[in-house]
């Protein structure tokens, strides 16, 4: 007889390391060590897979409240679980937008609800993103939701007073502004970098400056108002150069970069085809290498999905029409398997890092991203790194059938996820929610 | 050749072979009976999503002098205002048994999407999308630089050692796009003359020379002799975003007046795709001056697209009928 709530994994590999047992009983990992008695507990092969803490994505859309056609929480999070994380932070741009207590915390209740990852929501900087006045901040962060993330993303803040403000205001309760870095001036009509490619194709540019202008100004605005800045999706080689040099100074700034921007590149955007329009665009070769280093070396602090399901209709059309964005929370891992982990670039530790520890640590989550050690909350995800899939979109738990990875053969599979315990996914499918006791 | 998407679908025989084709059917429109049989029963379709009489009274004609069906369908662009969606129209027109779609479209890339999505079976014939390519357009072109600087009897000829300048508004020209193309597979070599504001950024892997400066590019400094000049429709609202400053300035710095039209060599040809804005890139005396072959541009656009329509469909008939100028030779005698 098993107890419900005990599970042994059997002679998993905690980041890649050497075998071990992990047994974990009430939301905590309880025991660690080699031949664990079951002791009622489920047993779970682990043989040959890779434990990692449950993984935490800074930058998800999850469309409700508004875009119920695109994904709900439920279906968001449940692709969430598929794709290894047991934290999400749900973007603000909502219709309504996220920029009151009672739209956040409508989020944060529906997450619960799910059951299937924390739902972090995340609040809107500007009331209605307007990027005119301040939503009211600290009450989100006051609410059950307990708001630490506020974005305006899909736009950025554009008015610099508007950001110094925000960058300011949030200190008083440990909050941190993520940026959208986009001057909306220099990329008016933007649809893909402007580049080789974007000059055959006759699509209106979006330069590489649009994204680093504001970078460099929001780095030194925090540096002036001792402030923590989060810079979403970084996406180009000069973009990191600034990081790279603002880190130098002690400037309190984190970047995270996308799993699309390190594989795909603009020259993608030839077939013409929506599903690889997306905001930052597809950039090139250099600029991919240039994410992987930073990524790899630190500049860049965290991978984060922006995960933007769409309905068919608003990809199904000529590119100038489409909306921007692509799927990412059940393809994420895999992506950075093959562009960090199978390049040499990162080791299993890194990964755990970049995708677990370092967001929950700038989301400010906690019970996430913590080390896979006895007394800590049980959020596990189990790896089959030698696994190879080809990917489908209509197999996905999204609504979204926007990956761009479609018919595409990337390594690795989820085979497991423990969510404060309850096996969410287990041998690669959705298992259930986890019922709050 | 499935389709014709842009002038890239070309190499070099194929482009020669359209030429050869379209002046074969050029030929036939000196004849009294203008009307060929070739393309009975088939259904060539015109969608067009933008506003443009001209380019859609070509197709039209060149459909209808084949003997096919001619189906005009005018759509109002979706991006514009939110109307039918291109699927849905690709949708209905599959239904109508469309050999041919020939599409003009606002959004870059649309005839593309047409082709390649899946929603329709026939042909796609590019006539004009965004500011990405108008590869009819280049053949044009093509077809009247042909006959003005290698000669009438020019069948089996490219373009080799012709030196050609297109100026203006490269930035936003689909046509600029086509003709680098095209003008470059057929041997000639090209040189852009733009204000850098109107010149992409990335215009450096192109397979062209490019110039700022119009009065030394016409007077041979900095590609050599020129053949033609190829005049851009500039639109003058362009100087509310800052491509440059007003339309006398333009007009000063870029545009072919009088004293310019001196600087050419005696035999080089003034040519414009249209409409044209007078006043602002071509003056009223360098359009109408004997070097213009802005007005036969037109009547070769019908004998060109002739030209497209009947060996896409020709080729799409099956292997059966050899090759297509053999029996472009039959039904042209
Ligand atoms: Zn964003």
């Amino acid at each position: 007889m098993t107890a419900p709530g005990h599970h042994l994994l059997r002679g998993v590999r905690p980041l890649g390391g050497d075998p071990t047992d992990l047994l974990l009983r009430d939301g905590l990992i309880v025991e660690a060590g080699r031949g664990l008695a079951a002791a009622g507990a489920r047993v779970i092969d682990g043989d040959g897979l890779v434990a990692l803490p449950g993984l935490v994505d800074l930058h998800t859309h999850l469309r409700e409240p508004g875009r119920e056609d695109a994904e709900t929480v439920e279906t968001g999070t449940r692709a969430a679980a598929l794709g290894g994380f047991t934290a999400v932070h749900a973007m603000a741009n909502t219709e309504p937008v996220a920029d009151t207590a009672g739209v956040v915390e409508q989020v944060w209740r529906l997450g619960r609800e799910a059951g299937w990852t924390d739902v972090r929501p995340v609040g809107a900087v500007t009331v209605g993103l307007r990027g005119e006045r301040l939503a009211e901040l600290g009450t989100m962060a006051d609410g059950a939701a307990a708001v630490r993330v506020f974005s305006d993303d899909g736009r950025c803040v554009g008015d610099p007073v508007l950001m110094r403000r925000a960058l300011e205001y949030v200190k008083a309760f440990d909050g941190v502004i993520a940026q959208h870095p986009q001057d909306p001036r220099l990329t008016d009509g933007a649809q893909m970098h402007e580049g080789d490619v974007s000059a055959v194709l006759g699509l209106a540019g979006w330069p590489a400056v649009a994204e680093e202008s504001i970078i460099a100004r929001d780095v030194l605005l925090a540096e002036h108002v001792r402030s923590r800045l989060h810079l979403c999706h970084v996406s180009t080689a000069g973009s990191v150069e600034i990081i790279r040099w603002a880190k130098g100074r002690g400037i309190a700034v984190t970047a995270e970069v996308t799993p699309h921007h390190l594989l795909l590149t603009d020259e993608e955007v030839r077939s013409y085809d929506p599903v690889f329009k997306v905001n930052p665009p597809l950039r090139t070769a250099d600029d991919v290498r240039a994410l992987r280093e930073a990524l790899a070396d630190g500049t860049i602090d965290v991978v984060a999905t922006d995960h933007a399901p769409h309905a068919g209709e608003d990809k199904d059309c000529e590119w100038a029409d489409a909306a921007e964005g692509m799927t990412g929370l059940e393809t994420a891992l895999s992506v950075v398997q093959a562009t960090m982990l199978d390049t040499g670039l990162l080791d299993w530790a890194g990964i755990a890092c970049r995708l677990s520890a370092a967001p929950a640590r700038i989301g400010r989550v906690t019970g996430q991203g913590r080390p896979l050690a006895v007394g800590e909350p049980a959020n596990v995800v189990l790896i089959d790194p030698a696994a190879r899939r080809r990917v489908d979109p209509s197999a996905m738990a999204t609504t979204g059938r926007n990956t761009p990875y479609r018919g595409r053969e990337l390594p690795g599979a989820v085979v497991a996820t423990f969510y404060r315990g309850h096996p969410t996914v287990c041998d690669g499918a959705l298992a259930t929610r986890r019922e709050e006791s | 050749m499935r389709h014709l998407l842009s002038a890239a679908d070309l190499d070099r025989a194929g482009a020669v072979e359209v030429l050869d084709v379209a002046a074969r059917m050029a030929a036939t429109q000196q004849r009294e009976i203008k009307k060929l049989p070739t393309l009975r029963g088939r259904t060539v379709v015109n969608l067009f999503f933008e506003d443009s009489t001209r380019t859609r009274i070509s197709f039209e004609a060149a459909a209808k002098r084949l003997s096919a069906d001619v189906i005009n369908f005018t759509a109002r662009g979706s991006s514009v205002s939110k109307g039918e969606s291109l699927k849905d129209t690709a949708l209905t027109l599959e239904a109508m048994g469309a050999d041919a779609v020939v599409v003009r479209h606002s959004a870059s890339g649309a005839p593309h999407r047409l082709a390649t999505a899946g929603w329709i079976r026939g042909a796609v014939i590019n006539a004009g999308d965004g500011t990405h390519e108008h590869p009819t357009q280049a053949l044009l072109d093509a077809f009247t630089l042909r006959r003005h600087l290698v000669g009438e009897d020019a069948s089996g000829a490219d373009l080799a050692g012709q030196t050609v300048a297109i100026v203006g508004d490269v930035l936003h020209s689909r046509v600029a796009r086509s003709n680098v193309l095209l003008l470059h597979t057929l041997g000639a070599r090209v040189v852009l003359v733009a204000p850098p504001t109107l010149l992409p950024v990335g215009v450096g892997r192109w397979p062209c020379a490019t110039s700022y400066d119009l009065d030394g590019v016409l007077a041979g400094d900095v590609a050599g002799p020129l053949d033609a000049v190829m005049m851009l429709r500039v639109q003058g609202e362009r100087m509310n975003a800052a491509y440059f400053p007003s339309r006398r300035e333009y007009s000063r710095r870029y545009g072919l007046d009088a004293r310019r039209l001196r600087l050419l060599p005696p035999h080089a040809i003034v040519m414009h795709p249209g409409p044209m804005n007078r006043g602002l890139e071509i003056s009223a005396e360098a359009a109408d001056s004997p070097r213009s072959t802005i007005v036969e541009q037109v009547s070769n656009g019908v004998a060109v697209r002739m030209a497209v329509l009947f060996l896409l469909l020709s080729a799409a008939s099956g292997p059966a009928s050899g090759p297509a100028t053999e029996i472009a030779k039959e039904i042209v005698p």
